[in-house]
C-alpha cells in the first residue's frame, strides 16, 4: 500500500528531520487538519439545523413541496430531480479528479491536464446549478400570506394542490408605488413589494368559491399540510397581515423564517467552497499545464487539493440528505 | 522515470466507486420521491423507518467517498483513526445533544402554539 501514497517530498517539508509523522506529508496533513476543522464546521451548521428542525416539528416546511423546479419543465411538480442531478454533477467532478490524481502518480500530464479540465467544468456547472437553484427558491413558486404572528398560509385548490397566487387574486387598481429614491426620502429603501395587496388576495379568495387554505402544521399521521375547511378560513385571513412571494432572510412562502435561512447559509457556504475549490483546481490546472510538476517529478500538490474538491463533494452528499431527502 | 512505474493505474477501482456512489444515489432518490407509506409514516427509533435509511445510506457514500477518493485506505492507520474517529466522536456527540436539546424545545412551545382562530 505504501505505493499509492504521496511521492516522495525530498525530505525536506518537515523541519527538524526526516521523519514523516504518521507517513503523510506536511502539506497533505495540513489538508487533513483543515478537512477536519471544517468538517466540524459544517457539522455544527447541520446541527443547529436539526435543533431548529426539532424545535418545530411540527411545522417545518416539506422539502419536497419547496424544491419542485426542473428546466425546461414549467409548472411541472418535478421534485428531487434537479438536485439528484447537482448531486451527480458533484459526484462526477470527483471522479474526473481522483482520475487526475491517478494519473497524477503516474506522471501522465496530458492526462492530468484533460482531468482537472473536467473537473473544473463539472464544478462551474454545479455552481450554475446551485445559482438556478437559488434564483428559484427566492423567486418563489406559489406565494402566500403571512399573518400578523408570522405564522405563513397557503392556498390550495379543490384537490389539495398548492394553487399560485396569479390564479385567484383579483388585481385592482392599487395607490400604493414602490418607493424609489427619486420618489421620497432618498435615504429610504423600500423593498420590492409584493404582487398583490392583502385585500386583492382576500376578494380573489371570496370570489373563488373551490379553493382553500392551509397552515403550517403537519398532520402527524400523512405527514401533510393541514388544510382548513373553507367555512373557517376567513377567521386565518382576518388575521392576514402581508402577501409573501419567494424567499428572503425575513420571510418566506414555504414557512419558517428559518427554513429559508439554515438554506441560504448552509447551501451559500457550501458553495462558497465550491467557489473556491474552482479556483484553486483553476491555479493547479495552469501549473499542471506548464510543467510545473512534471518538473518536481510529483503530482502531490494535485493530490492536496484533490482531498479538498473530495471534501466538498463530501459535505454536499450530507446537505444533500440532511435538506433534501430527511 | 523508474520512479513512475511503481504506480499501477486504479482507474477500474475507481469507477467501481462511482458506480456504487451513482446506485445509491439513485436509490436514495428514487425512495425520495416515491415515500413508501410503509416506511415514510411508520416509527422506528423515533424517526421513520425511511429516514434511517436516508441516513445509513449517506454514511456509506461518505465511507466510499473518504476511503476511495481520498485515499483514506492509503494511508498510514494512526492517520486515518486521528482523523475518522476524532469527526466521527464530535460529530455524533454533537448532534445528540442539539439534536435531544431540539427535541426537548419542541416538546415544550409545541402546546404553546396556537393553530386555531
Amino acid at each position: 500500500m505504501e505505493a499509492t501514497i504521496a511521492t516522495e517530498t525530498n525530505g525536506q517539508t518537515w523541519s527538524g528531520g526526516n521523519n514523516k509523522p504518521l507517513g503523510a506529508s506536511y502539506g497533505k496533513m495540513m489538508m487533513w487538519f483543515f478537512i477536519l476543522s471544517d468538517a466540524l464546521t459544517f457539522s455544527a451548521f447541520l446541527a443547529a439545523y436539526g435543533l431548529t428542525r426539532f424545535k418545530f416539528i411540527e411545522s417545518w416546511p416539506i422539502a419536497d413541496e419547496v424544491f419542485t423546479h426542473f428546466p425546461f419543465l414549467h409548472g411541472v411538480h418535478a421534485p428531487m430531480y434537479y438536485v439528484a442531478f447537482m448531486t451527480f454533477i458533484l459526484i462526477f467532478s470527483s471522479v474526473t479528479m481522483v482520475l487526475a490524481v491517478d494519473a497524477g502518480r503516474q506522471m501522465k500530464q496530458k492526462k492530468v491536464t484533460f482531468y482537472m479540465l473536467l473537473t473544473i467544468i463539472g464544478g462551474l456547472i454545479f455552481l450554475g446549478s446551485q445559482a438556478w437553484e437559488w434564483k428559484n427558491f427566492i423567486g418563489g413558486s406559489y406565494g402566500a400570506v403571512q399573518l400578523n404572528d408570522g405564522k405563513i398560509i397557503q392556498f390550495v385548490d379543490a384537490s389539495g394542490h398548492q394553487i399560485e397566487l396569479e390564479k385567484f387574486a383579483i388585481a385592482s387598481h392599487s395607490e400604493r408605488t414602490q418607493h424609489t429614491k427619486d420618489k421620497g426620502l432618498w435615504f429610504v429603501k423600500e423593498a420590492a413589494l409584493p404582487p398583490f395587496s392583502v385585500n386583492e388576495v382576500i376578494e380573489g379568495f371570496k370570489a373563488n368559491p373551490d379553493i382553500t387554505i392551509r397552515t403550517e402544521k403537519i398532520n402527524a399521521e400523512t405527514k401533510t399540510k393541514t388544510i382548513i375547511p373553507r367555512e373557517e378560513a376567513m377567521a386565518y385571513l382576518n388575521e392576514a397581515k402581508v402577501v409573501v412571494k419567494g424567499a428572503n432572510l425575513k420571510v418566506n412562502e414555504y414557512g419558517k423564517t428559518l427554513f429559508a435561512d439554515f438554506f441560504f447559509f448552509i447551501t451559500g457556504f457550501h458553495g462558497f467552497h465550491v467557489f473556491t475549490g474552482v479556483l484553486i483546481n483553476i491555479i493547479i490546472f495552469f501549473n499542471v499545464i506548464i510543467g510545473t510538476y512534471q518538473k518536481r517529478g510529483h503530482y502531490e500538490m494535485v493530490e492536496k487539493v484533490g482531498l479538498y474538491w473530495h471534501f466538498v463533494d463530501l459535505v454536499w452528499v450530507f446537505v444533500f440528505t440532511f435538506f433534501y431527502l430527511v | 522515470m523508474a520512479h513512475a512505474q511503481e504506480h499501477t493505474s486504479h482507474t477500474k477501482l475507481i469507477w467501481k466507486v462511482f458506480g456504487i456512489l451513482s446506485v445509491v444515489t439513485i436509490v436514495e432518490v428514487i425512495l425520495g420521491i416515491e415515500k413508501p407509506d410503509s416506511l415514510h409514516l411508520s416509527r422506528v427509533f423515533g424517526t421513520s423507518p425511511l429516514n434511517i435509511i436516508f441516513l445509513v445510506l449517506t454514511l456509506v457514500k461518505a465511507y466510499y467517498i473518504t476511503w476511495f477518493f481520498m485515499h483514506m485506505a492509503d494511508e498510514k492507520k494512526n492517520l486515518r483513526r486521528a482523523v475518522v474517529w476524532t469527526g466521527v466522536f464530535l460529530i455524533s456527540y454533537l448532534a445528540t445533544l442539539l439534536l435531544i436539546e431540539g427535541n426537548y424545545i419542541g416538546d415544550v412551545l409545541g402546546p404553546l402554539t396556537k393553530w386555531n382562530y
